[in-house]
């Protein structure tokens, strides 16, 4: 890492020039092997390249293994409750258009406990980026049944094997009103996780992408197995879409056209057969936005304030 | 003396006022008759007079109840004052009612007393519908052997003189005959008139002061009541509003910029207010989808530098509570309103209760200090708001203001605030962060310690709900949290520094002492005054920070023979069936008096639901006084 980038050097030099050690807090405590950690290299090299400064960008989490990312990144942090992170985030933002909000929740975070709030964090659609960590299984309190396990998972809930089918958050995200942007990515694929979050950070509106994690520990079975297995994964690819590069393109034997405009095939999509697809499923940069609601009337000043407030008192005079 | 009423030709019977120091008067109808309208109308002419005035609305509890049902009762009680009026008092003097059924739930409610006159639509006795007919005349007959002093008044005929609809303004020709037995100022009557119907059209405007002017001159013509209050006119600036009201405005006046909740009764109100007032204003009112999300709204605000509340009641507070902890534990700033009501669960959403103190001061996880303060009037309401937000901002940490749904819909005027910008919250710091300042730099004294906002260059740290060192890292050494718990508590024994001890209201030493927090206090001190001048040893003190509390409560409690608090949340009463004086659970102030002072401190409680009124707490004190010298008799033979 030399700081500076080719592109950069020129006479408009930044006065101040992040580089990744900026973004660096203490070392990650996640498991070896941990699909964390590969997520972290990816954000705070999206940190980097888009030159986010540190002290307007906010990492907003709930509780999970996956919920300690904020302690790792050196921006501002809020690692708060159990499912409870979105409404944080929201508030953050609400009145502070000039903060970059990030949210990091888990699977059991985000659809079991959180689920509420992540309906409405959808229909709000603030502009932030939620990245759903998920490992499809409880981590931080040691392997319990997760809403997206697969069926038959055998955890330390439900030792003869799950018994419901498991909750498919991308067809769940999709059917909620006022979604603006949805792709599923996975921590083993850092070019496409990459791009995956540049895109998300693009959008202008809630950028929501699950990203298929790795949990060593207690599913071994799960992706991590599926890690060599190429088939497993299916391209979803359009010009609209999530930028590959032709080498990361060639590495998948499926590879699907879709229009991210296009819903009704997005819901297809997010339920293959014997193939889960990574990509963007569904984007609509115009919908409606809350937090643009929220900031409307920002810009007033004191004596505005005050006349205002002197006017209602007006109405309670006798 | 049940009057007989003339037909208004005769010659005007001009009856010289009785001067009175007060009157209750009531006014039900079904909803939709524009009772309340009425009753504010009366309420805001007499405060415009000079008198002191208390008004509080009668709530049906559905929607849109049935016409002439008992339960359906919509009104408003009014209580006007030569002196300054701080609750809702007891009996009712005069009650008008649009029909006889909605009388019912009041008497339940012991609102009347024999000798109250009832002022009753005459219009039922001749309706088309026998049983109505029936019903009326037996309902008037009942009333009259119940020892009701009964009026029947050809509201609608005389209305009907005037105006073709008589439904629509038939509360003004109410207010007409009112002012008139009250002896009010017409012209204060008239402007008020234009006042409500200052965009209506003048059509509207002169037939409501048609209707006013007919109610008064029937009156005059036909009725034997004639009162004055007398009132020293002011020529402060007044305004008027209930509690709820007063919140809103108050957190204007704080420059909140944003109030985050969930609808819930009786808090609501508050947000309505709101909403408007900060479109217009400053600021904004977030709906979010439960409470759990409002309040983790309002955090994420406050964390960000953008002062925040959230207003609820108990139910909510429940849901809050985790949240709550959080912005204990990582020292957030944040105020919480709660209006309670009735409980445990939904309860009684739209009575009064003081049943949520414990929880909210003990009710999270581990150890959880933080401010709680409780108005006791609608002013203090105004400016508790304003209070709690510098508490919080000053002491990094959550704040409650404790209200109840008896100020909620209280209605009290009070000097117009002289609002200053120089209330409003700062706007946020965005200098850079001291170099090596910690955001949680402790100091050793006080546990007070500045926090970065994000935006602040060189601040970033991570806010964690686990136990952190100052550095915001996660504590692994468990001597880190013992030492977090004990800033954050010493936090409450600075601000207790700062507070002066509570004034008695009597004297400041004798046999009894009522002690009382929030809305209750009107009602104790009523009852206090009326005791002591019988000649009773009583005197009361009213409490308005619960946590931490006002210094020197048990010097004060000393130099009394017995303290008793008076409370409306629930407490056994020893005698009744295995309650003794050790299982004896107490009210909830008491409970945590008598932890700290470890006096025995008595209470006085109730959850019927309703304000406590001065005559309740009279007769207790009586009963008290007789109990004890009961006791002394046994003691000398
Ligand atoms: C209110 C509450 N309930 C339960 C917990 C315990 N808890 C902590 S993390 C967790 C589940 C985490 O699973 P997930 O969200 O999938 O995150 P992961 O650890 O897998 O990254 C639970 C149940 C808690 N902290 N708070
Ligand atoms: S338990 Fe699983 S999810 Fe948690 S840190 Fe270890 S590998 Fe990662
Ligand atoms: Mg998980």
């Amino acid at each position: 890492m030399i700081g500076i980038k080719a592109d950069l050097i020129d006479l408009d030099l930044p006065e101040v020039y992040y580089s990744i050690q900026d973004y660096e807090s203490s070392t990650a405590r996640w498991c070896p092997g941990c699909g964390d950690h590969a997520i972290l290299t990816a954000v705070q090299k999206l940190c980097r390249e888009e030159q986010l400064p540190p002290e307007k960008t906010v990492f907003v989490s709930g509780i999970g293994c996956s919920s300690r990312f904020p302690h790792y990144m050196k921006t501002y942090g809020f690692h708060g409750l159990h499912g409870r992170a979105f409404p944080v985030a929201e508030g953050v933002k609400f009145r502070r258009p000039d903060l970059d909000v990030f949210v990091i929740t888990g699977d059991g975070d985000c659809c079991s406990i959180g689920a509420g709030h992540w309906v409405h964090a959808l229909r709000y659609n603030m502009k932030m980026v939620a990245l759903l960590f998920d490992n499809s299984i409880y981590g931080l309190t040691k392997k319990q049944t997760s809403p997206t396990s697969p069926l038959g998972t055998s955890s330390n809930t439900h030792p003869r094997g799950s018994v419901l089918p498991p909750m498919n958050p991308i067809q769940t995200t999709l059917g909620f009103t006022n979604v603006s942007f949805v792709a599923q990515t996975a921590d083993w694929q850092p070019a496409h996780m990459y791009e995956t979050i540049k895109k998300a950070h693009q959008h202008p509106g809630f950028a929501f992408v699950r990203i298929l994690q790795r949990c060593p520990i207690w599913m071994k079975d799960g992706f991590c197995a599926d890690v060599g297995n190429r088939d497993m994964l299916a391209l979803l690819d359009h010009e609209d879409g999530i930028e590959v590069t032709d080498e990361v393109r060639n590495s998948f034997p499926t590879i699907i056209k879709h229009d991210p405009a296009d819903i009704n095939n997005a819901r297809f999509y997010a339920e293959l057969e014997d193939q889960v697809a990574i990509g963007l499923f569904y984007q609509d940069k115009n919908a409606p936005r809350y937090d643009l609601y929220g900031t409307s009337n920002l810009d007033m000043t004191n004596d505005e304030r005050l006349a205002g407030l002197n006017a209602h008192l007006d109405r309670f005079a006798i | 003396m049940d009057a007989v009423i003339g037909n208004g030709t005769e010659q005007d019977i001009m009856l010289e006022p009785v001067v009175l120091d007060e009157a209750i008067i009531e006014i039900v109808s079904d909803s939709g008759e524009g009772a309340q309208k009425c009753g504010q109308s009366l309420g805001a002419i007499s405060a415009r007079m000079g008198n002191g005035v208390w008004t509080v609305e009668i709530i049906p509890a559905e929607i849109q109840p049935p016409a002439r049902s008992r339960a359906g009762a919509s009104g408003i009680r009014v209580r006007i004052g030569s002196e300054k009026i701080t609750n809702m008092g007891d009996h009712a003097q005069l009650v008008v009612a649009l029909n006889e059924q909605v009388l019912y739930g009041r008497l339940e409610q012991k609102a009347y007393k024999p000798g109250t006159y009832l002022l009753i639509e005459n219009k039922w006795a001749n309706d088309p519908l026998e049983e109505i007919r029936t019903a009326y005349t037996e309902d008037v007959a009942k009333f009259r052997e119940m020892g009701a002093a009964v009026y029947e008044i050809p509201m609608e005929e005389e209305c009907l003189k005037v105006v073709r609809d008589a439904r629509k303004g038939k509360n003004m020709w109410v207010l007409g005959m009112l002012c008139y037995i009250y002896d009010r100022d017409m012209n204060e009557a008239r402007s008020q008139i234009r006042k409500i119907f200052k965009k209506k059209a003048e059509k509207i405007v002169t037939d409501n002061i048609g209707l006013l002017e007919s109610g008064y001159n029937w009156a005059r013509a036909n009725m034997d009541l004639h009162f004055s209050i007398p009132s020293m006119a002011t020529d402060e600036e007044m305004v008027v509003m209930n509690g709820n009201e007063a919140i809103a405005l108050g957190a204007m006046a704080a420059g909140f910029d944003v109030c985050s909740m969930y609808p819930i009764t009786p808090a609501t109100s508050v947000s309505h207010g709101l909403a408007e007032m900060m479109e217009s204003a400053g600021g904004k009112v977030h709906q979010a989808e439960d409470e759990i999300a409002a309040i983790g709204f309002a955090i994420g605000c406050s964390y960000a530098g953008k002062t925040a509340l959230t207003v609820t009641s108990g139910p909510g507070i429940a849901l809050k509570t985790e949240f709550i902890g959080l912005a204990v534990m990582a020292e957030i700033p944040l105020v919480i309103v709660d209006v309670q009501r009735g409980g445990p669960s939904t309860g009684l959403p739209t009575k009064v209760e003081q049943g949520d103190l414990l929880s909210v001061l003990y009710g999270a996880a581990g150890d959880a200090p933080k401010v709680i303060i409780a108005p006791s009037t609608i002013e203090e309401c105004f400016q508790f708001v304003i209070l709690a937000r510098k508490l919080a901002e000053s002491f990094r940490t959550p704040v409650f203001v404790l209200t109840d749904a008896n100020l909620a819909t209280g209605v009290q005027p009070f000097p117009r605030p002289k609002v200053s910008k120089d209330w409003f919250a700062p706007s946020i710091d965005q200098t850079p962060w001291t170099e090596g300042l910690s955001p949680y730099a402790w100091d050793p004294q006080t546990g007070l310690s500045k926090r970065p906002i994000p935006g602040q260059k060189g601040g970033m740290f991570t806010v964690t709900g686990l136990a952190h060192d100052e550095d915001s890292h996660v504590a692994y050494d468990p001597s880190i949290n013992q030492r977090a718990a004990e800033a954050r508590s010493r936090k409450l024994a600075a601000l207790q520094q700062s507070l002066k001890p509570p004034k008695v209201f009597g004297a400041e030493e004798g046999d009894l002492l009522l002690v009382g927090w929030g809305s209750t206090r009107g009602a104790i001190e009523e009852a206090v005054k009326k005791a002591r001048a019988d000649g009773l040893s009583v005197s009361s003190l009213h409490l308005h920070f619960l946590s931490p509390m006002e210094p020197d409560l048990k010097k004060i409690m000393q130099r009394f023979q017995k303290v008793v608090t008076v409370e409306l949340n629930y407490s056994d009463t020893v005698g009744r069936p295995l309650i003794t004086y050790e299982n004896r659970r107490y009210a909830q102030l008491a409970t945590v008096l008598r932890a700290q002072t470890l006096i025995d401190i008595d209470c006085y409680s109730n959850v019927y639901g309703q304000p406590m009124s001065p005559i309740r707490i009279y007769n207790m004190v009586k009963r008290m006084f007789a109990q004890y010298q009961q006791q002394l008799k046994e003691q000398q033979s």
